[in-house]
């Protein structure tokens, strides 16, 4: 497989982006169901973390110097599925076959089934705390790799969020970047009606974090958040990304009920269109 | 009951000490075995959730303490980030009451640690109504049935010191997910020098011909006693340890079911779910025989001294002859 063009360049990354959510529409139109609006508020920060600041072989999964990845909004699998296809993990001809019988590429990520996903998810909240053994056990090894997490809005309501955010600063896990997709949806509508998570930027500061407060679709602030992170020391760091649920395709942008439906074929022309008309 | 100073049994030297002959509580057989293995094997990294007093786990981390990890009260996250230890390559030992493991953590241990086959070892002590005077909160009696129902695991009671010395080297070796059962008080030395120990293989003390009792855990022992007062009565009852409740060795369990028309399973947890459940399940569709569960009756259990709470929900030797006797 071709080796992973990676670059800082960001008018790469974003044409990057853009690709990424042409192929997350095409596979979701073609699944005929999952989760749209969560995968395209990640998408700049996916493409960011795989096109750019990541060290992975796509050629050799299982790298032990590797960075991890860990989604733990796993429904976001049509996101993670992309970015592995487009970075060359597997044929792009196998987003296809999202959600079909026996297919790798399960309706939540399946570790044992395909290449890149280091572990599977689904039930939210679990992800940071599998992030922060993996950042444990890394420090014990002196593995210079580091841990990226991304997590839901929603999702932090879950307690076993902040019981990991806990141990991330207890141990100190400077080898360990969260990022928090802030679209302030979730299922039942916006967080702040069904269960209030703000002041989001004092949670995570009182319970010992370094806090970076970027717009999760704007590319600079993505890959300068990701950079300087990586300077923090003695702490783990979180990206508190403010985003747009949907983001790319105008009708569906900040539409709750755009979760967990696909586009039709007639939205996923618009929509492809739109994307097109983006290009700078 | 964390707070409680509980002085181990386990007297002089920690390693190399098999346990055989011995009368120790498993989770001191445990804790020696783990800093035993500890110091044989440097991926082993050890979780506990603020009760590795009790759990045994503080010897552990008292010898190895960049290798222990005190997760505080936090079940949930104990689990998953054991997760995430062993997928760097480290062989985690989470340890917790049985019934904070395998419940409040229960979707953890399904979601991230079996759906994923990780290799993450949960030995949960303080199982059943053993635990006596802290009362039903805190006796696990549904935990084998959780564990039993989830893909991948593989569920392990030993029945003493020297059998749970063995399980823990064993799960060491062993690759996936495996969630073994002890207990808080001491119990009676059972298996006979010589024995060892293997994943899913049963212990035939004796395969009876009037009947067989599938015994584990601290059941071993009473099912032991009840042999010997049934052989007054002119009775040959067999009797079978097995260890491991899944996967089961259905082959010890044909050669008792073909040998004798009566099975008689006896465990210190409920009869849904547990060890009897498996025997009846395997039996009922492979070897259809008269199978007696003996465990508690879909009840909780409640304070107590360990013995009062043994003979109130029938898991005495005595039980067990009465029920062969009425059954057979
Ligand atoms: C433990 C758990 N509870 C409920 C769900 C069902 N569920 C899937 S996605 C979702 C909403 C997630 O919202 P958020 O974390 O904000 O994700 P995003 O908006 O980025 O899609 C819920 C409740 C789940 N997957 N896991
Ligand atoms: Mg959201």
């Amino acid at each position: 497989m071709a080796a992973v063009t990676q670059s800082r360049d960001i008018y790469f990354l974003k044409e990057q982006a853009r690709a990424v959510r042409v192929e997350i529409l095409r596979m979701l139109a073609q699944a005929g169901s999952g989760h749209t609006g969560g995968s395209l508020s990640s998408a700049d920060i996916a493409t960011a973390l795989y096109f750019y600041k990541m060290r992975h072989r796509p050629d050799d999964p299982k790298w032990p110097e590797r960075d991890r990845f860990v989604l733990s909004k796993g429904h976001a699998a049509p996101l993670l599925y992309t970015v592995l296809a487009l970075t060359g993990y597997f044929d792009k001809s196998l987003l296809n076959t999202l959600r079909k019988i026996r297919s790798p590429l399960q309706g939540h990520p399946s570790s044992k089934m395909l290449p890149g996903i280091e572990v599977s998810t689904g039930s939210l909240g679990q992800g940071l705390s599998i992030a922060n053994g993996m950042a444990l056990g890394l420090k014990l090894d002196r593995n210079p790799a580091r841990v990226y997490c991304l997590l839901g809005d929603g999702e932090t309501q879950e307690g076993q969020v902040w019981e990991a955010a806990m141990t991330a600063s207890h141990y100190f896990l400077d080898n360990l970047c969260a990022i928090v997709d802030l679209n302030e949806l979730q299922i039942d509508g916006r967080c702040s009606d069904v269960m209030k998570i703000e002041p989001v930027p004092d949670k995570w500061k009182a319970f010992g974090w370094h806090i970076f407060e970027i717009d999760g679709h704007d590319m600079e602030q993505i890959v300068d958040a990701l950079d300087e992170a990586e300077k923090i020391k003695g702490k783990p760091s979180v990206i508190l990304a403010r985003t747009i649920k949907g983001k790319g395709v105008s009708f569906f942008e900040g539409k709750v009920e755009y979760h967990g439906i696909v586009p039709t074929k007639e939205e996923l022309e618009l929509a492809l269109k739109e994307l097109a008309g983006n290009g700078e | 009951m964390g707070s409680r100073p509980e002085e181990s049994v386990v007297k002089g030297k920690e390693s190399g000490v098999d346990f055989f002959g011995q009368a120790v509580a498993t989770r001191d057989a445990y804790g020696a075995a783990l800093l035993d293995l500890g110091t044989r094997n440097e991926c082993v990294v050890v979780l506990d959730a603020d009760l590795s007093g009790s759990t045994k786990t503080a010897k552990f981390a008292k010898a190895f303490p960049e290798r222990f990890f005190n997760m505080g009260i936090a079940e949930q996250d104990m689990m998953a980030t054991a997760g995430g230890l062993s997928l760097v390559g480290k062989i985690p030992f989470a340890s917790t009451f049985a019934v904070f493991a395998s419940g409040r953590a229960w979707d953890q241990i399904r979601q991230t640690i079996c759906y994923s086959n990780l290799n993450v070892k949960i030995v949960a002590t303080h199982a059943g109504i053993t635990v006596g005077e802290d009362g039903a909160s805190h006796q696990a009696l549904e935990d084998m049935a959780l564990m039993r129902a989830i893909p991948h695991m593989t569920v392990i009671t030993p029945c003493d010191g020297f059998e749970t010395k063995q399980v823990i080297d064993a799960i060491a070796e062993y690759d996936g997910p495996v969630y073994v059962r002890l207990g808080r008080a001491k119990v009676p030395s059972v298996m006979p020098a010589g024995y060892r120990f293997q994943i899913g293989k049963a212990y035939k003390f004796h395969i009876g011909r009037d009947a067989n009792i599938i015994a584990n855990g601290i059941m071993v022992s009473e099912a032991l006693k009840a042999k010997e007062m049934l052989l007054q009565k002119g009775m040959d009852v067999g009797v079978i340890n097995m260890p491991t409740i899944k996967p089961l060795d259905t082959e010890a369990l044909l050669e008792a079911a073909s040998n004798s028309k009566l099975i008689v399973t006896a465990e210190e947890h409920s009869i849904v779910g547990g060890l009897g459940s498996a025997v009846a399940e395997f039996l009922s569709e492979n070897h259809p025989v008269s199978i007696k569960r003996i465990g508690t009756k879909d009840t909780f259990g409640g304070s107590g001294k360990p013995e009062e709470l043994l003979k109130i929900h029938g898991l005495t030797a005595e039980e067990i002859v009465k029920t062969v006797m009425t059954n057979v």
